[in-house]
């Protein structure tokens, strides 16, 4: 009789164990998930910079210090390797690109050509989604560290070793920069 | 976010046990005053019937049939750019996994609706009038409302009501048409019910009277409730309240009716399109908040966009001390 209860018992400690392994492995996804998402926007920023840089420079004779100052920023992001020093990079290019939107307002031109218009429309957009997949990343991360730091799963997230995740931040510089 | 989602489909499952019990409490009454001996048994039957009957349909056809009777088409990114855009961009926000179907009503009348019974099989439309009209942070505003109801499984839950009151409504007029033409026939056959049959006809009538329209009042509530909950859930994908706020000030502007819509419809748009009637009677009968008071609500979040601010904002513009945001979402940051 007494075996039989300690086999019970030990079975629902395993699947209870199951259970919670499974739902930080799937919180973990997620976050890797909203990590990846974040990585998707930054390049299609970075493919995106070339194309409008191309198609402006023909109206834009007299702006080449922000478009070198662009060009360089761009490229220092995307050999970046570190969370942080990743946040650091793509808030200095934000603030380069928010520059470089101020700098179009000198040129009506430019504001009549429909392919700049659709690349501007694409910028913006790409922008909107690198803030709105850094803000999904964030909640995910909140959820997750939360979730292994909290009584009971914290138990089983230190047998597995599950590791806290970073947030991703920016300056608050970078906040503010301006809408088109 | 996902707190609210998970809340959503437990109360979804209530209304749906509720539905059931309503539906064959009164087909059981029904039945029994068609049919004193077995009546009840073959009313519960037959109410059974009728309420999954109509809950298949809706669950498989309820999205093409809205789409249809909109009359909205499916649209790419080369042709509109912008709003294809700007419901990625929510999709990423509120973190689902698959993008929204985008379709455009061409209709000059500023609305807009969601369908579609789960995130990864959703639909979002919007009239052209909706796009002359807003600049890109009031699309956006609009947008991520249709996308909220998506995520808190509004659609799911607000089809469940809409078969609700439309099984009711179905019984009941069938039950008191067929009272009208049929009743004296049945009474005769039964000549041992007396005095007791009489009362179970009473008691069959009054309810056939009362629960379509104690139905209505409860369904819009909960839609009305849905409507401010997802204006919450826009004010915190987008972190920008001001923009809806603006776009419900420009949609409550425009005195057009949408011609796709009708009374069973109407419920699932951001703003009523049935303007001439929705005004009549306001408050119990209607199936969104005054847009008054949803503005009113958006503009004094400020720049604050969480749902305590939201409900904040909520307590002081309408005076009242319930929660419009379950309390679960309430307690998680930002």
């Amino acid at each position: 009789m007494n075996y039989i209860i300690g086999i019970g018992i030990a079975l629902v400690i395993i699947v209870w164990v199951v259970i919670i392994y499974n739902s930080l492995v799937q919180l973990l996804n997620q976050v890797e998930n909203a990590w990846a998402q974040i990585d998707v926007q930054l390049k299609r920023r970075y493919d995106l910079i070339p194309n409008l840089l191309e198609t402006v420079k023909t109206y834009m004779k007299y702006e080449s210090e922000i478009f070198e100052k662009i060009t360089m920023l761009r490229a220092n992001a995307m050999n970046a390797s570190s969370v942080q020093e990743k946040g650091n990079c793509e808030g200095l290019l934000t603030g380069a690109l928010g520059q470089f939107k101020v700098a179009v307002e000198n040129y009506p031109d430019l504001k009549a050509n429909a392919n700049f218009l659709a690349l501007q429309e694409e910028l913006a957009s790409t922008e909107n989604k690198i803030a709105f997949s850094r803000q999904n990343y964030n909640d995910q991360v909140l959820f997750y560290n939360n979730k292994i730091k909290m009584v009971p799963s914290n138990i089983i997230a230190g047998m597995f070793s599950f590791k806290v995740k970073e947030f991703f931040q920016i300056d608050a510089s970078e906040r503010m920069a301006p809408k088109i | 976010m996902w707190e609210i989602a998970r809340k959503n489909s437990r109360k979804s499952m209530f209304l749906l046990i509720g539905m059931s019990i309503i539906l064959i409490g009164f087909g059981f009454v029904i039945g029994m005053a068609v049919e004193p001996e077995t009546g009840g048994i073959m009313g519960v039957i037959i109410a059974t019937a009728l309420y999954f009957i109509l809950l298949l349909v809706a669950f498989t056809q309820g999205k093409s049939i809205m789409l249809h009777m909109s009359n909205a088409k499916e649209v790419s990114k080369s042709e509109y750019q912008q709003l294809y855009n700007i419901v990625e961009e929510m999709q990423i926000a509120s973190g689902m996994a698959v993008m929204p179907k985008i379709y455009v009503i061409d209709d000059p009348a500023p609305n807009a609706f969601a369908a579609g019974m789960s995130p990864k099989n959703s639909v979002v439309a919007v009239t052209s009038g909706l796009l002359n009209m807003m600049n890109r942070d009031e699309l956006q505003g609009v947008v991520a409302h249709e996308v909220s109801h998506i995520i808190n499984r509004d659609v799911r839950y607000m089809t469940i009501a809409t078969i609700m009151v439309a099984s009711v409504a179905l019984l009941s007029q069938f039950f008191l048409r067929s009272m009208f033409y049929g009743g004296g026939r049945s009474r005769s056959n039964s000549k041992g019910g007396g005095k007791g049959q009489i009362i179970i006809l009473v008691v069959a009538v009054v309810f056939a009277i009362l629960a379509p329209i104690l139905i209505r009042l409860l369904y819009f509530a909960l839609s009305r409730k849905r409507e401010y909950l997802a204006d919450a859930s826009a004010a915190r994908l987008t972190r920008f309240p001001l923009g809806l706020a603006s776009a419900l000030e420009k949609i409550g502007g425009s005195a057009l009716d949408l011609s796709g819509a009708n009374k069973t419809t109407a419920p699932m748009y951001i703003a009523n399109p049935l303007k001439q009637k929705g005004r009549k009677l306001r408050n119990l009968s209607s199936t969104h908040p005054p847009l008054e008071d949803r503005i009113r609500i958006l503009k004094a979040m400020g720049n604050e966009y969480s749902y305590a601010n939201y409900q904040q904002a909520y307590s002081s513009v309408t005076n009242t001390k319930g929660n419009i945001i379950p309390s679960g979402a309430l307690a998680e940051n930002k």
